[in-house]
């Protein structure tokens, strides 16, 4: 491969668009702010166009095939959603316009709110945080908010188990809050008796993610939350899982006090290469006053004539603003967009096929690979991507490998309690065929692991590269394309 | 619809894993919260759904409907066609963040395209792969700086010319730290030397805005001068579209540059998605949060691209870590890495002088206009605060009838200053349109 950078395809003189001259009398410039030298790239719009579709084509994408990373929910990105986000009453509005103007994005951000409400089992939501990284900071300071209006600032102990993503640590200690793991049991739940050591007067609260990361629900996820509440703790949930729970159950029903939903896994916006997300947090009756300000309210209802004016209401104890403007809105209705067509019945669908897709796949691979914690699964499970008799061979050469077959392989390395895991999630988005082949080539690699281990460790072959020296890459640290790149000119 | 299963599959499926009823898959689910009835609308097919969210657009004004002078941290600039198009392809938007990059070389040779022209654009030595938006890149300059004098030095002066939801946005995340915010009471009409006051051995991190709420343009080089001198660290808030013209902040000396991209080509989408950016010194590069993309080879000897110094990442190092974030705004990165290549260095400096001359037009004629003038004498960019004879909000009223989407009413964020108007002209405002405005303002003064 090798696509040139932009500063080697730079041309002096060339340009990409045209501006019209000024049609106002020219004003004196700034003295001594005037910048004397601009050293960026000089391209055609073919140039550019064509620049940026050949590095496209380097890419795997959900639209070309299974993506089944673990805990990403990477499900097919409904075309509507990118029409629907795109139109102008939507995509041209400036964040500070006046309410009487946005009726239809207040309505239907409101709206939104009202439908996590309902799903996820919440007396409040707030659409601000921008990412699930984000609603779990978001989330976490309104438990220590809570706490403190109490005058219980004694509360600074916070449980995470040893399944859970790495953000939930990271963001309890930039919350100032002590992070204490708790190991999960020979089943993958909670372990209840290390649980109970640790519910004493210093407890915040316990972070779960349910199903985990294992892709198991909690068999005793109401005792758990039970014990929390009754140290005077708070339960947060982290709701990468919420693809498995659509209707299945809502998690403030199960004792759940705070959750992050994620719109860009359950409710189908695009991840982008890496965001934009969008991380709404939906939280029992007792956190409602401290979520961010503002949140979308109804000023004044309506009656069978006028509808309601919407337009924004600060809660009375808030914790003040995560985000500028109104949060990822693009997202909102984008999953506006989604929540609509599949409706009360077709959300429940989705997660009972994303469950049934699972324990499919589940079901053709557990002869070959070791499944560690050998129950029904939810929306993924987790396999040992190693063998006894086929040393040598780790998680990654089976991942590598995929890529040979044309698949994007599973998250590896993760969760950290399962040796050389492969965590694997389908979605409900993919037919019985595509897991069918998808099964086929991995009960392949495990036979190739036996037979001709080179073939993984070497792989891939047939990428647009091959394996990366990732050492090098933070060693030389070559992070730009050096001073003043545009300057030069191709020779 | 987006469940392609038949009802042999699905059976077929139950068969193979040795189940009778999709429903037995949820038995460990507790029996009396399993399967609730949502009270939620019904689903509608594909053709009302697309009328559906067409009748809700359809409610609002929108910036084509108006003409739109309100800026405030976003603005109305024109982007390209050719920047949608390479966003809708499915290639890039429907991956996910590159963590295989064997088969994500587009995206990581894009977001290296984005931190070149990043570091060119604001002349710093590094930039990340993104942060949120400029609230949030802003806060992760706070984390940064706190971090570097490792707790020791406590003070995070705060301009009060800094964005008011930036500044909101570092009180929520500093809340109850034991870092202390100072600086927002100064004298609004003063210049950068009003901070010095707050500048002493225990100030990690003074933090300004370029140009300023107001639209204030300063040179900040003493002031960074004065920040080195003690030891503490400078970062500057930037609106890169400005930095199409005027002298880049890593000029002046400043550790940390952040900033909205939005105005790169991003949709203003009612507040997002936007971008933050965030770019420093080659020696906090180990401390900065979020991702990178640095230049590498392959086993085949190719120059390729890979994340790297991922040890800093909340992956790696969990309650260690400086950051939780991990999804950025990737896709937005990208958006404003394709307006940057095609607007290229003629582009840049046309659409800010555009910007720069016809907001100065518009300055002038209102200033000229009785009642009215403007609220500083200071050098601006693109935006300005004018003193009006009445309620800032009244004046918007007014405008909104002649189908102007007026300035921004800054009382709502600066008490006393409830008859102050920040107007924004970018290079979609015509002449008429300034004319327009002016007139209608002449025409509110007499009522």
């Amino acid at each position: 491969m090798t696509e040139p950078l932009l500063c080697d395809l730079s041309v002096s003189g060339r340009r990409g668009i045209r501006y019209p001259a000024p049609d106002v009398p020219l004003s004196k410039l700034p003295e001594g702010l005037v910048r004397e030298d601009l050293p960026m790239p000089e391209l055609s719009e073919v140039d550019v166009v064509r620049h940026f579709t050949r590095l496209s084509k380097l890419n795997y994408c959900i639209d070309q095939g299974m993506y089944p990373l673990g805990s990403c929910t990477m499900k097919y990105n409904p075309k509507i959603n990118e029409e629907t986000a795109r139109l102008p009453g939507f995509a041209g509005l400036h964040p500070l316009q006046p309410v009487e103007t946005v009726q239809g994005a207040l309505m239907m951000m409101y709206e939104l709110q009202e439908m996590l409400k309902e799903i996820g089992g919440f007396a409040g939501i707030t659409l601000q945080p921008a990412a699930g990284a984000q609603g779990e900071l978001t989330g976490v300071l309104i438990i220590r908010a809570y706490h403190e209006s109490r005058g219980d600032a004694k509360r600074t102990k916070i449980l995470i188990p040893d399944s859970a993503h790495g953000t939930n640590p990271a963001t309890s200690a930039m919350s100032g809050l002590d992070v204490v793991q708790l190991p999960s049991d020979a089943r993958g739940n909670v372990d209840l008796e290390a649980l109970k050591k640790h519910c004493d007067e210093s407890l915040a609260g316990l972070m779960l993610t349910n199903p985990n990361t294992l892709g198991l629900f909690d068999e005793n996820v109401i005792e758990v939350t039970r014990l929390v509440h009754q140290a005077g703790g708070l339960v947060y949930g982290d709701g990468a899982n919420m693809n498995a729970l659509l209707g299945i159950v809502r998690p403030g029903d199960l004792g759940i006090d705070v959750l992050h939903f994620n719109l860009h896994k359950t409710f189908s916006t695009p991840h982008g290469g890496g965001g934009p997300g969008s991380g709404p947090v939906g939280v029992a009756k007792h956190l409602v006053d401290f979520l961010p300000a503002p949140l979308v309210g109804i000023l004044e209802e309506g009656d069978k004539d006028t509808p309601p004016l919407y337009g924004y209401a600060t809660p009375a104890k808030t914790i003040g603003r995560v985000k500028s403007f109104q949060g990822q809105f693009g997202m909102f209705v984008r999953a506006y967009t989604y929540i609509r067509m599949y409706g009360p019945d077709g959300l429940r669908a989705i997660s009972e096929y994303a469950v049934l897709n699972a324990n499919y796949l589940l079901s053709r691979l557990r002869d070959a690979y070791h499944l560690p914690y050998d129950r029904v699964c939810m929306h993924e499970f987790v396999l040992e991507g190693m063998w006894a008799d086929a040393p040598g061979v780790h998680a990654l050469d089976i991942a590598k490998r995929m890529m040979d077959y044309g698949l994007h392989p599973p998250t590896n390395y993760f969760p950290l309690i399962v040796h050389e895991a492969l965590m694997i999630e389908p979605t409900e988005t993919e037919s019985k065929q595509t897991l069918d082949a998808f099964a086929e080539v991995l009960l392949k690699i495990a036979e190739e692991a036996h037979s001709e281990p080179e073939l993984l460790k070497s792989a891939p072959h047939i990428t647009p590269v091959g394996r990366l020296d990732e050492v090098k890459a933070a060693k030389e640290l070559v992070l730009c394309c050096g001073v003043d790149p545009f300057e030069r000119e191709l020779v | 619809m987006f469940i392609p299963h038949t009802v042999e599959e699905r059976e077929a499926m139950l068969d193979a894993i040795g189940v009778e009823r999709m429903e037995d898959l949820f038995d460990v689910v507790p029996a009396k919260y399993r399967f609730p009835k949502l009270n939620l609308p019904e689903a509608l097919t594909d053709m009302e759904a697309m009328l559906e969210m067409r009748n809700i657009a359809a409610v609002n004004e929108t910036t084509q409907d108006l003409i739109c002078f309100l800026g405030a941290g976003a603005y109305n600039h024109y982007s390209p066609p050719a920047v949608d198009s390479i966003l809708r392809r499915g290639e890039f938007y429907t991956a996910y963040t590159p963590y295989q990059p064997e088969i994500s070389q587009g995206t990581l040779q894009a977001i290296f395209d984005y931190q070149s022209l990043i570091t060119s654009l604001t002349d710093m030595d590094v930039s990340n792969a993104s942060h949120y938006d400029g609230a949030t890149a802003v806060a992760e300059a706070v984390s940064l700086a706190y971090a570097n004098f490792r707790g020791k030095r406590t003070k995070v002066v705060l301009s009060p010319g800094l964005h008011p939801h930036y500044r909101q946005v570092v009180h929520t995340y500093n809340h109850g730290t034991p870092i202390q915010i100072v600086g927002e009471n100064v004298d609004l009409q003063a210049g950068p030397e009003a901070f010095l006051p707050f500048v002493d051995q225990d100030t990690a991190l003074v933090i300004v805005q370029y140009p300023d709420f107001f639209g204030r343009v300063y040179d900040f080089s003493s002031l960074a001068n004065e920040v080195h001198a003690v030891g503490a660290m400078l970062a500057i808030s930037v609106n890169p579209i400005a930095l199409g013209l005027l002298t880049p902040p890593g000029q002046f000396g400043a550790d940390i540059v952040v900033g909205e991209g939005q105005p790169l080509g991003i949709p203003l989408s009612y507040g997002g998605p936007y971008l933050g950016i965030f770019a420093t010194k080659q020696e906090f590069v180990r401390k900065m949060a979020g991702r990178l993309v640095g230049e590498t080879v392959d086993n085949r000897g190719q120059r390729a691209y890979v994340l790297t110094l991922t040890a800093r990442e909340q992956h790696i190092r969990r309650e260690k870590a400086t950051s939780n974030i991990c999804t950025n705004q990737g896709l937005i990165a990208l958006a404003s890495t394709v307006y940057m290549s095609l607007l290229g260095k003629q582009g840049l400096r046309e659409v800010a002088d555009l910007c720069y001359h016809k907001a100065h037009y518009a300055a002038k004629s209102i200033a000229d206009l009785p009642g009215y003038s403007l609220w500083s004498k200071a050098p601006f960019f693109n935006e300005f605060a004018v003193r009006c004879p009445l309620p800032a909000a009244q004046i918007n009223e007014h405008l909104l009838e002649h189908d102007i989407l007026g300035g921004y009413d800054l009382g709502q964020a600066y008490p006393g200053m409830e008859n102050d108007l920040l107007i924004a002209v970018t290079e979609m405002n015509s002449r008429d349109d300034i004319d327009l405005l002016v007139d209608v303002l002449a025409e509110v003064s007499h009522d």
